[in-house]
Formats: C-alpha cells, sequence, structure tokens
C-alpha cells in the first residue's frame, strides 16, 4: 500500500480518476442509446425498429457503467455520496422513474400484444427524455455548488435541454454509422440539427462555470494556465467546425467517414468531461469537500483497487467482443 | 408520516419491487443453459421449443430486474446516506464487487445470449448462456453476503463511531451467509420451477398439447418436487442459524412471549403487543421446543427478555415477523403437497403429464406466483426481524436515515408505486399473452444458419 507513498493521497486521486472514468464512459456510451430515445418522435414505425435494433444488445451493458460510477462515489467517498445524493433527491429520483420506463419499454414493446406497442414507444420516448433532462439538470446544479436558488435552477434547467440535444446528436451520429438509405439521411439531419446545441451548451457551461466560483476563474484565466489550456477549447472549435465540414457530405456512397462524427462526438464529450474535471479538482462536492476528506479507509479502497486491476481491463475485453459481434448495420433484433 | 416511516415503506417497497425479477432470473439462467445443453446433445426441437419460450420470460425479467436494480444502488445515497458513512468500509468493497465481478458479466453476456444465436460459433453462445446465469448468480452471492453481514457482523471493528475492516474472509463468511445464501438460491429454483410448471399448465389447459409444453410441465413439477424438502430442511437449519445469533427475531417468529421449555407451535394466533399476549391460539404442544431444540423439554427464548428496564421493546414488532413466517412456511408446505402429488401421479399412472388431472393442472396456474409470495414473506421475516437494528448491534435504523423532508419522500414513493403497479401488471398480463401466443402455435421454423446447425426464429 505504502508503494508509491502517502496512501491517503494516491488512493482518492486514482479512485476519483476510475470514477470519472466511468462516468465519461457512461456519458458517451448511454449518451448515444438515451439519444435515439429522445429522437424517437421523428421516425416511422419501421424506421423505430431498426434504431431499437441499433442499441438492442448495447444498453444494458451501457447502463452499468452508471451502476460502477454511482458505486464508485459510493465506496470511495461515502460522505460526499450521501450529500450529492440528497441534494440532488428529486432530480434522481425523475431520473430513475425515466431509466425504468425505458429499460423495460425494450422488452415489452416487442412482447405485448401489438395494439400496445404505440403505448411502449411512448414510454421508451418518454423515460429517455426524463433521464436525459434529469441528469443536465444535475449536472446543472452540481456546477452551480448544489445550491438552489431561482438562478441555478434556471441554469441547471438550460443544461438539462442542452445536455439533452447533446445526447440525440451523439445519439443521431450513432445511427449515421449503424443504418442505411433513408434512415440513415434522416440521422445525418438529426445531427445537423443537433450540432448547434452542443456549440451553446459548451459555451454556456465554460462561460457560468468560471462567473459562479472565483477559484474556477482562476484555475482558467491566470498565467500560465491560460496559455497551457487554450488548445483544449481550440481543438473543440476545429472540431465541430470539422463535424459541420463531414455532415454535409454524408452519407456518402461508399459509406466512408460513416464513423467520423460519432468519433468526433467522443472527442468532444471527452474534451469537455477534462475541462470540468479540471475546473473541479480536487473538490468532489464542489467548495465543500475535497477527494482527500471524504475518501474512505484506504484497506478498503485498497481492496476494490485490487480487484478493479483484474477485472477493469476484463469488462473493457468482453465489452470489445460484443461491439464486434455486433458490428456493422444493424439489423432486425431475432433471438435466432 | 415522518421520513424514517416513509422513506421505511420506500425502501421496503423498491427492495421487493426488485427481488421479483433476480429471483426468476437467478435459477431461469441455468434452466435456460439445462434446456440448450440437452437440445445440443439431442438434437430435438422440443428442446428449442422450451428455450425458446423461456428466454423471451428471461429477456423480459432480467430488463425489469436491472432497471428497478439501478434503482436500489441510489437508494443508500438518497435516503439512507448514514448507512455507508458508517459501516461504508465493509458494504463498499461488497458492492463493488457485485458490480465488477457480477454485472458487467451478465449485462454484456446478456446480449450475445439474446440476438447472438447466428452471430456467433455454438459453442460462444453455449458460453454466453453459461456466463449470464453465472453472473446472475453472483450477484446473488456479494449481495447475500452483505445482507448476511448486516444480520451477524463478523471481522471488523469500531474506530471512532466507523467500521473497519479487520478480517475480509470472516465479513464475507459471516455466520448467517452460508444459510441466507443456500435458502435464497433454492427459493430461487423453487420460484421457476413453480412458474414454469404453472404458465404449461396454463397452455396445457387452453389446448397446447404440444411436445414443447409436456417437456417444460414435467421439468417444472420435477425441479419444484426436488428442491422443496431441501428448502425446507434449509430453512430449518436457517431458523437455527438464527436462534443462535438474533433470538429475538425466533421469538417474533414463534410469538413465544416467555423464555422456558416445552413451547408450543402456534398453527394460528393473534399476537397482540399491548397485552404482551397472544389471542386465538392453534397449537401443537411442545412444537416449536421440539422444532428449534431438537427437545420436548428444550428452552426457547421469549419476547420477554428484549424489554428495556423503562418498557420499551428491544425486540422488532411481533406481529409481521409472525404472520410472515407463517405466510412463508404455508406455501411452502402447498408447494410440497402439489408437487409431490403431480410426480406421484406421473410415476404411478406411467402416463406422464397426461395422466394429471384437470383440477391439479388449475392448482398449478395460481402457483405459478407462489414463489413470489414465499420469498417476500421470507425477506419480510428476515427484515423485519432485524429492526430496530439496520446492522445488528451496531447501528440502528434511524440512525441512517436522510434529512429529506417528508413530503419529497412521500411523493417519490407515490411514483413508485404507482410506475410499480402498472409495470406488474404490465409483466404478468405479457407472460400469459406470451403463452396463448405460443399455444396457438406459430410453427417454429427451422432455418439453415451459416454454422449448419438447425435452428428456429424467434417472433
Ligand atoms: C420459495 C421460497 C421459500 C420457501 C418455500 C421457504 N422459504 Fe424460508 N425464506 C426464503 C424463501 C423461502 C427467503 C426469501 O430466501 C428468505 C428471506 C431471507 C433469507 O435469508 O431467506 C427466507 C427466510 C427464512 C427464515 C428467516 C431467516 C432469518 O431469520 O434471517 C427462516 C427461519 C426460514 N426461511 C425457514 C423456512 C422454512 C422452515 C421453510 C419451510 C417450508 C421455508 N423457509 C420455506
Ligand atoms: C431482496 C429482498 C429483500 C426484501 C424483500 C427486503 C425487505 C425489507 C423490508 C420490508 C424492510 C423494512 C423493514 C422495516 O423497516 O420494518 C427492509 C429494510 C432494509 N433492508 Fe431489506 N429486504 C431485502 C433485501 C435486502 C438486502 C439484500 C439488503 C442489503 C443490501 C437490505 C438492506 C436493508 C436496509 C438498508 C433496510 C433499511 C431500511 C429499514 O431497515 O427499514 N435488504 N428490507
Ligand atoms: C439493496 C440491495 C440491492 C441493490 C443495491 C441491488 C442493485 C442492483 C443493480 C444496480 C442491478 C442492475 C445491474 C445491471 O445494471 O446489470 C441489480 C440486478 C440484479 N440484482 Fe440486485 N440489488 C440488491 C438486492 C438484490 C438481491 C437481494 C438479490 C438476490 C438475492 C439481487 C440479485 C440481482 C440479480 C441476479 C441482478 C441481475 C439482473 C436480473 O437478474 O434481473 N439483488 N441489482
Amino acid at each position: 500500500m505504502y508503494l508509491f507513498g502517502d496512501p491517503t493521497v494516491w488512493l482518492p486521486v486514482t479512485f476519483a480518476a476510475l470514477m470519472g472514468f466511468s462516468i465519461l464512459i457512461y456519458v458517451i456510451l448511454d449518451g448515444f442509446d438515451l439519444g435515439v430515445g429522445v429522437l424517437f418522435p421523428f421516425a416511422d414505425g419501421a424506421e423505430k425498429d431498426r434504431m431499437i435494433a441499433s442499441i438492442g444488445p448495447f444498453w444494458d451493458a451501457n447502463e452499468t457503467w452508471l451502476v460502477l460510477a454511482i458505486g464508485l462515489l459510493l465506496v470511495a467517498f461515502p460522505t460526499a455520496h450521501g450529500a450529492i445524493l440528497t441534494a440532488l433527491y428529486l432530480p434522481v429520483a425523475v431520473m430513475l422513474i425515466g431509466l425504468i420506463l425505458r429499460g423495460v419499454a425494450f422488452e415489452f414493446r416487442a412482447k405485448a400484444p401489438a395494439p400496445h406497442k404505440r403505448a411502449w414507444n411512448t414510454a421508451f420516448f418518454t423515460g429517455s427524455l426524463m433521464t436525459s433532462l434529469s441528469q443536465g439538470f444535475m449536472l446543472g446544479l452540481y456546477i452551480m455548488g448544489l445550491q438552489y436558488t431561482w438562478a441555478t435552477v434556471a441554469f441547471a434547467g438550460v443544461t438539462a435541454v442542452f445536455l439533452t440535444v447533446g445526447y440525440s446528436f451523439i445519439g443521431a451520429t450513432w445511427l449515421i454509422i449503424k443504418t442505411d438509405e433513408a434512415l440513415q439521411l434522416k440521422a445525418v439531419q438529426w445531427a445537423k440539427g443537433g450540432i448547434w446545441g452542443i456549440v451553446l451548451g459548451l459555451s454556456a457551461i465554460s462561460l457560468a462555470s468560471p462567473l459562479v466560483s472565483p477559484r474556477i476563474f482562476d484555475k482558467w484565466f491566470s498565467f500560465p494556465e491560460a496559455i497551457l489550456l487554450a488548445p483544449m477549447p481550440l481543438m473543440s472549435a476545429a472540431l465541430i467546425a470539422l463535424l459541420w465540414l463531414a455532415l454535409k457530405r454524408l452519407p456518402t456512397r461508399d459509406d466512408s467517414f460513416a464513423w467520423f462524427p460519432f468519433a468526433a462526438s467522443i472527442v468532444l464529450f471527452t474534451l469537455a468531461f477534462f475541462g470540468l474535471a479540471y475546473s473541479f479538482y480536487p473538490y468532489v462536492v464542489p467548495e465543500q469537500l475535497t477527494i482527500y476528506e471524504a475518501a474512505s479507509a484506504p484497506e478498503s479502497l485498497f481492496i476494490i483497487l485490487i480487484g478493479t486491476c483484474f477485472v477493469l481491463p476484463t469488462i473493457l475485453g468482453y465489452t470489445a467482443l460484443a461491439y464486434t459481434v455486433f458490428r456493422g448495420k444493424a439489423t432486425e433484433l431475432r433471438y435466432d | 408520516m415522518d421520513t424514517l416511516l416513509l422513506s421505511r415503506i420506500q425502501f421496503g417497497a423498491n427492495i421487493s419491487f426488485h427481488i421479483l425479477f433476480p429471483t426468476i432470473t437467478i435459477a431461469l439462467g441455468w434452466v435456460l443453459l439445462y434446456f440448450k445443453l440437452r437440445f445440443n446433445f439431442s438434437n430435438d426441437m422440443k428442446w428449442m421449443e422450451a428455450y425458446r419460450f423461456w428466454v423471451k420470460v428471461f429477456a423480459l425479467s432480467f430488463a425489469m430486474g436491472v432497471v428497478s436494480g439501478i434503482t436500489m444502488s441510489f437508494q443508500f445515497g438518497t435516503n439512507w446516506p448514514g448507512f455507508m458513512e458508517t459501516v461504508g468500509n465493509i458494504a463498499g468493497p461488497l458492492l463493488a464487487y457485485e458490480v465488477l465481478t457480477a454485472f458487467f458479466l451478465e449485462a454484456v453476456f446478456l446480449g450475445i445470449m439474446l440476438f447472438g444465436f447466428s452471430r456467433v460459433p455454438g459453442w460462444l453462445h453455449t458460453l454466453a448462456t453459461f456466463l449470464v446465469a453465472f453472473g446472475t448468480t453472483m450477484s446473488a452471492f456479494w449481495i447475500l453476503v452483505l445482507n448476511s453481514w448486516m444480520h451477524t457482523p463478523a471481522g471488523f471493528e469500531m474506530r471512532d463511531g466507523v467500521a473497519h475492516a479487520t478480517d475480509w474472509f470472516a465479513i464475507i463468511f459471516n455466520p448467517s451467509m452460508p444459510y441466507r445464501l443456500a435458502h435464497m438460491l433454492l427459493a430461487s429454483g423453487l420460484t421457476v420451477a413453480f412458474l414454469i410448471a404453472g404458465l404449461s399448465a396454463f397452455r396445457w389447459l387452453i389446448g397446447d398439447r404440444s411436445a414443447g409444453v409436456r417437456t417444460t410441465l414435467r421439468t417444472g413439477l420435477t425441479l419444484g418436487a426436488m428442491l422443496i424438502p431441501v428448502q425446507i430442511f434449509m430453512g430449518d437449519l436457517h431458523g437455527l442459524n438464527t436462534l443462535e445469533y438474533q433470538p429475538q427475531k425466533v421469538a417474533a417468529m414463534e410469538g413465544n412471549w416467555e423464555t422456558g421449555p416445552n413451547v408450543p407451535l402456534l398453527l394460528f394466533a393473534i399476537p397482540d403487543e399491548e397485552a404482551r399476549a397472544n389471542r386465538f391460539e392453534v397449537a401443537i404442544p411442545n412444537g416449536a421446543s421440539l422444532i428449534l431444540t431438537h427437545d420436548p423439554d428444550g428452552v426457547v427464548p421469549g419476547l420477554n427478555d428484549f424489554v428495556a428496564e423503562d418498557g420499551t421493546a428491544l425486540h422488532p414488532p411481533v406481529a409481521p415477523v409472525f404472520y410472515s413466517f407463517r405466510i412463508m412456511v404455508g406455501t411452502g408446505m402447498a408447494m410440497l403437497l402439489l408437487s409431490w402429488a403431480a410426480v406421484g401421479l406421473m410415476i404411478y399412472k406411467r402416463r406422464g403429464v397426461d395422466g394429471l388431472p384437470k383440477p391439479l393442472l388449475w392448482g398449478l396456474v395460481p402457483m405459478a406466483f407462489s414463489g413470489w409470495v414465499a420469498t417476500l414473506a421470507g425477506w419480510y421475516t428476515t427484515e423485519i426481524g432485524r429492526q430496530p437494528w439496520l446492522v445488528q448491534g451496531v447501528m440502528t435504523t434511524e440512525q441512517a436515515v436522510a434529512d429529506v423532508p417528508a413530503p419529497m419522500v412521500a411523493s417519490t414513493l407515490i411514483a413508485y408505486l404507482v410506475v410499480y403497479a402498472l409495470l406488474l401488471t404490465a409483466y404478468i398480463g405479457v407472460l400469459f399473452y406470451l403463452a396463448r401466443k405460443a399455444t396457438k402455435g406459430e410453427p417454429i421454423r427451422p432455418r439453415v444458419p451459416p454454422s449448419g446447425e438447425a435452428i428456429v426464429a424467434a417472433e
């Protein structure tokens, strides 16, 4: 345990990194399948089936990253876990009910009597929307230091909308890879519509967080940090420009570059994530509790870490296997 | 109502809803593997038919289990922050291992198991089925380790009011873990056995005479008949273990007020906590002493031993523990009677399922959900019997509760209850709809996949 120096320093940092990693993977993976759900009303009957087929084999594992992230928060930073979740009591409940609705709608829409299918489609859309909005809302409140005032709630409302648009954007780019013909064309249009949401959302968060917190302001706008950090916003801007160009040319005849918008949005989400992580480090509850103060006992963290070192690569391995088995254009989902 | 009571009701509602589905998937995963292997070895279409029908039930139950499980993992933080603050050093690693070793395994391979039949080689599909079944069993293992530790904590020490692990082996193999795990896994097997038997009996009664339905009816009944005696035996051992570590719970289960020898086994009674006595007792003399100590003169603990100087009760509320225990045992007896009668008739008449009389088949249909009833009743016995403790002897439930306004908890509670009621109705409705649809018998269309084995269509 003393291998790398003081365990009360490196263990919390390691766990904060692991938790961040799971949140990031969650936002990307469940982001695209929630986004596909949010786009549901814009598609017709047969297209809805294809959209479901494109995420059917993956959604369950995608959601498990949320369980891991919340689990790591709970095991590594128990006091922070309590403080954050009690402060977010209602949005968490909305999210959970949303997750329940969309998760079961997957199954019910295929198995219930045909006349009920419409109702389950609605449940799938509603659940996806509730989940995305509440996650965006929680993100906003978190940035605002988990305080409830008119201004913070209004800001959280704005991030709720933008995160939802962001999810539908990455959902649309996923559909560009997994579908063809008319639906693919539609997905390109959806992605073009969503890109504005990304630009506005990223700018809103980038402007608001330094304004709310002088500490974050100093972290970004003092010398030499400002110069060292400059590549991040510049890269984001360049990526968005490239994305726009790509979307104008897609779909291509031989389907080349269909993967590009999805890959670019992963990079974009990752950059945004690192920006946020940089702003908030070392706090786990903004301005109240640092990761060092909130961490569990080193013995317990160490026990989990050993397991994680073995299991996480395995998980990544078999996740890759699943994505390989179900690669290519989405086809009808069947049990045979 | 105050936040504590509302939070308790909410936790009880959420976990009760959650446990319904894992109870099915834990054992159904293994049953599916059995169907799949039988098909692999015999190439007999009836096993494939059985697999095809029950894999749908599995997929549906799995989705219900996953989404309600996600709700569970947030409950600790939203409603019971004190729990993790006090025993997080022990509960945390156990929950983390559940996510890492079980949830990802089942979630990733579920996709391949459900939709990969014609995409992956046969052995990989069988392996995926195995890994999903294994994963669900691992989840049960880790969560039951935690739950048992909450009943019989071991391998830790308290420093500044926070539990610190000292011996992980003692924590994992805490005194009640083996009993609880065995009892729960058997409960899951029984739930699935009767679900399969009940739905198959329903299909039979509405006119299905396919080879598939014969197979599943026989499999369900045989599995039930085999497991129920083991479960009764295990239940007895579990009770003896509880007698050793949580005597106040056993006193409540037996409805016994005064410690003493020759305690009767109460078949029925109305425990009255005000009067500290029972009304309308129907009892077998010396029964409880005999079961718990294997001696008619054996001494059984009484509730009056667990009262503080000032008169406050240090034992759990008696009536709910007393009744739910009887519901569980009663359901177990009904399972024994029905499954043995059915298997006995099949052997005696030598006509397999054709020899089963109609009334018995009709009896099996409501029994499809008897496993749920017994499992819930069992959990209520265990969990309410631990009150007022959350972790026996370490922290009370009251110490863990969050400081969230009561109306907020009330509103989410109502929302959950509405969603659960709707989903449960839809779930049971769809089970019977699938059964009727299968009976109408869209014939299975054998197709020849790239790999050359015969396979059949799903929808
Ligand atoms: C199909 C389900 C099922 C059936 C038929 C039975 N049980 Fe059970 N029982 C459970 C399902 C269950 C359970 C859900 O698995 C519980 C709840 C918590 C636990 O550890 O197991 C339980 C708990 C439980 C407890 C409480 C353990 C504690 O104090 O913590 C006892 C003493 C018994 N059982 C005994 C029995 C006996 C004597 C049975 C004979 C008929 C029986 N059970 C049938
Ligand atoms: C799965 C089947 C289970 C059922 C049906 C069940 C049922 C219940 C019920 C009815 C209560 C409320 C008791 C009361 O307040 O009078 C309760 C409490 C509780 N149980 Fe369980 N339980 C189950 C499993 C578990 C497991 C596996 C855990 C551990 C992770 C657990 C942890 C708790 C906690 C933390 C409480 C606190 C709330 C309270 O005590 O009131 N339970 N449970
Ligand atoms: C407080 C207690 C509990 C918590 C926090 C909890 C949490 C969870 C979570 C988060 C999932 C979803 C995993 C995924 O994303 O794939 C899940 C599923 C599951 N849980 Fe629970 N659970 C609890 C109690 C139990 C109990 C008592 C059992 C069984 C004895 C159980 C067995 C399972 C199984 C087998 C699954 C796999 C999904 C399924 O088969 O439906 N859980 N649980």
